[in-house]
């Protein structure tokens, strides 16, 4: 199960969702769908037609810079980061 | 006992403002997570509050709130455009607007969306495919900073199927088969810029019609207009203005021949001329205006106000209101002739709306 981990703009947007959860999923993208399963929306909030991630959407596979097709291992950490940009 | 509600729509969230005699406000928010918020309104059918947003990191959506802004609920399912349609890209969504039982929803790029579930799920009504100028007003050259693609859905009140629409700087249309089919409605106005096209190419910033739906008025990038026959013709009415450039305006809602409105610099600047807040009335449909700024601040005001930064209420003596997009919000409930300003301090306002609630 890979460990996800959400930015503190996300929960508030969709009740129930914790800032870090346990997923089965074998790429980013996947873990994706599987929050979009249980919070309808998420995906949107993330991710940008194409797919591809929003421009201030960040990921991070096990400490590096990752994207959507990004493998997961069992026990990766994925740090997904809103940019600290705008004012 | 009646209750005027304002929504306040900022760049950093929806704000709501009450009161029971237009005196003392109560000021509740910010909401909508603190996104920004592009237009505001309450369907008086429903009683649904919902708002156009558009966060910079996490998309746009459309919020609702059932219980006047208490609580809320966002969607953006259905808020796209298909793959491969020319690139069309979905920025934001800058208008809301229930149509008779449907919510309907302009976005930029330019486009037309629809719910029938009270805002839940959203389908692609119309790009404008194949109309005259769709390929200049979606191309990023032509487009201003902050594109609003679709900016503006007015509604018939009687006729379901009809209501216009404004594709920022390019054209107001109309449609009388609920959005199938569309026609320009520019005749008249003034342009002073080289035009590709005869009938497309107009910078409609704000359409306010008097509640006949006959009479309009409508502040342009160069100039104010008037219609009397429901945007078919439009006939200049500038003269006696500061300036010929403006955002908001409102029509009085029971007097077709009273209208208001906020001459702004034309520079890029886009504040009150002057540095000094006033807002203009006309009483005779334009033929002469009256300016007025008791209550407003007459020295050193830079301040703009936006498109939808405007609102009259239906009551018997209208409240007007107005709010800055450096967040100041000013009130009048004598026919614009005295004004105080109301709330707080805000965020930039881009959009007000009123509505009497029970």
């Amino acid at each position: 199960m890979a460990q996800l981990h959400l930015p503190p703009v996300l929960p508030p947007l969709f009740p129930g969702l914790p800032r870090e959860l346990e997923v089965e999923a074998a790429t980013v993208n996947e873990a994706i769908d599987r929050l979009n399963e249980r919070w309808p929306g998420v995906r949107d909030r993330l991710v940008q037609p194409g797919p591809e991630l929003r421009p201030h959407i960040n990921v991070y596979v096990d400490r590096e810079r990752g994207g959507l097709d990004s493998s997961l291992e069992p026990a990766s950490r994925v740090d997904v980061i809103a940019a600290i940009s705008g004012g | 006992m009646s209750n005027s509600m304002l929504l306040v729509g900022t760049r950093k969230g929806l704000f709501v403002l009450e009161s029971d005699d237009r005196r003392d406000w109560s000021v509740r928010g910010p909401y909508c997570e603190s996104w920004p918020i592009y237009h505001a309104v309450l369907d008086r059918d429903s009683g649904t509050v919902f708002a156009a947003a558009a966060s910079e990191w996490l998309g746009s959506a459309i919020w609702r709130s059932d219980d006047l802004g208490e609580t809320w609920e966002h969607s953006s399912e259905g808020l796209g455009y298909p793959e491969g349609d020319n690139g069309l890209k979905l920025s934001k969504v800058s208008h809301v607007m229930p149509v008779h039982g449907r919510l309907l929803v302009g976005a930029e790029s330019a486009g037309l969306f629809e719910s029938t579930d009270g805002g839940k799920t959203f389908s692609l009504l119309t790009t404008f495919e194949g109309m005259e100028g769709r390929e200049a007003w979606n191309d990023p050259a032509q487009q201003p900073p902050g594109h609003l693609g679709l900016s503006a859905i007015i509604p018939h009140p009687d006729e379901p199927g009809r209501f216009w629409v404004v594709i920022q700087g390019f054209s107001l249309f109309e449609t009388n088969d609920g959005g199938q089919t569309w026609e320009p409605r520019n005749k008249g106005l003034r342009r002073d810029w080289p035009a590709d096209y005869e009938e497309i190419g107009f910078c409609v910033h704000k359409v306010a019609p008097a509640a006949d739906f006959e009479r309009m008025f409508q502040q342009n990038h160069v100039g104010m207009h008037r219609s009397d026959d429901g945007g078919k013709t439009w006939t200049e009415i500038t003269e006696g203005l500061p300036t010929e450039f403006g955002f908001a305006a409102a029509t009085h809602p029971h007097d077709r021949d009273t209208f208001f409105v906020i001459p702004l610099d034309p520079g890029h600047g886009r504040t009150m001329p002057d540095g000094k807040a006033a807002v203009w009335r006309t009483r005779d449909a334009g033929s002469s205006w009256q300016r007025f700024d008791q209550g407003l601040p007459t020295k050193n005001a830079y301040v703009g106000v936006l498109r939808d930064g405007m609102a009259i209420d239906k009551q018997d003596e209208p409240g007007l209101y107005f709010g800055t997009s450096t967040g100041q919000l000013f009130a009048s409930t004598d026919d614009g002739e005295r004004w105080s300003q109301i709330g707080g301090l805000f965020p930039g306002i881009t959009s007000v709306t009123v509505a009497t609630v029970e």
